[in-house]
């Protein structure tokens, strides 16, 4: 039980994070706008919650210019995929 | 505690689904393609066959003027399916304030494309070299190989209809006298069935 508890990531306990993490784990990159979307959260909040993932190095950003307006487009790194599968695992043995 | 991370594991997959797959699939627009393949195929039935002596087993009169009258009947009914699925659509995801040109959309058109676009050339090619009876086994094939595709990215409900589509094709190319009739239940009659199904399940 203790093995399990320990491989459940902080990172994740909060909803928005975790949805986030879902969302880049399927898709290879995804902008601000369409995380925006998907999650239904406000510009600061998932701004936040990004700038958490990001120190924790889970992902990544490049910033690009479309139509001369900023566009930033998150990844989902190979630490932060390693780290997801995990904390999944962990659920799936705790509710078994 | 667990009842939270059971709830988690529902988000992460309702998460998951609604960023990779299309879900504003209208049913209407496979009710409506699908009468206007019936038209369509009706009219082409009514062209080919009608200077029929009924009395004879059917042969097929294919003169140019014919074969062009079936290319508009084909391109029309291809043109009107395109327009009202587009039109349903839309309208659908206006209705859940969606953006319709988003990354799920454009992977679900491409990967529908690309099976339709060779089907639709090798079709386009098999004509004018004469190869008429073998077109419509061949559209249904390649019809349901571009849903079954297309499925991964969209409702999951649309692989099965991919599946009955290729089958209703092989099935039309064994027994190629009746491969009009075939297609009018490919495109026809199993398009309206999908599309009502679609819509029943999916209607919030």
């Amino acid at each position: 039980m203790k093995e399990v508890l320990k491989d459940l990531d902080k990172a994740f306990e909060n909803r928005i994070r975790l949805g986030i993490m879902s969302a880049l784990i399927v898709n290879d990159d995804l902008d601000f706008n369409a995380l925006k979307e998907l999650l239904g959260v406000t510009d600061g909040n998932l701004a936040s919650h990004l700038k958490s993932l990001e120190n924790s190095e889970y992902i990544s950003y490049t910033k690009e210019f479309i139509n001369r307006k900023p566009n930033t487009n998150y990844t989902a790194t190979s630490k932060g995929a390693e780290a997801f599968r995990k904390h999944i695992n962990a659920i799936e043995q705790l509710i078994k | 505690m667990k009842e939270k991370y059971i709830e988690d594991l529902k988000e992460i997959k309702d998460i998951m689904n609604r960023s990779t797959r299309f879900i504003s699939l209208s049913g209407l627009s496979g009710v409506s393609t699908g009468i206007t393949a019936l038209i369509g195929v009706s009219l082409a039935y009514l062209l080919i066959f009608k200077q029929q002596n009924y009395l004879v087993y059917p042969a097929v009169d294919l003169n140019g003027k014919n074969l062009a009258y079936l290319l508009i009947i084909a391109i029309g009914t291809l043109m009107l399916s395109i327009g009202m699925a587009i039109f349903f659509t839309t309208s659908k995801t206006k209705k859940r304030g969606q953006n319709i040109w988003d990354s799920q959309t454009k992977r679900l058109l491409i990967n529908l494309i690309i099976p339709l676009t060779t089907g639709g050339i090798l079709s386009l090619m098999l004509i004018f070299k004469g190869y008429l009876g073998i077109v419509p086994p061949l559209t249904l094939i390649f019809y349901g190989l571009a849903l079954v595709n297309g499925s991964k990215y969209t409702l999951p409900d649309i692989r099965n209809l991919g599946l009955i589509e290729i089958i209703l094709g092989l099935i039309a190319f064994q027994l190629i006298q009746f491969s009009l009739l075939f297609w009018a239940i490919g495109f026809g009659l199993m398009q309206i069935i999908y599309g009502i199904i679609v819509q029943r399940k999916y209607k919030s």
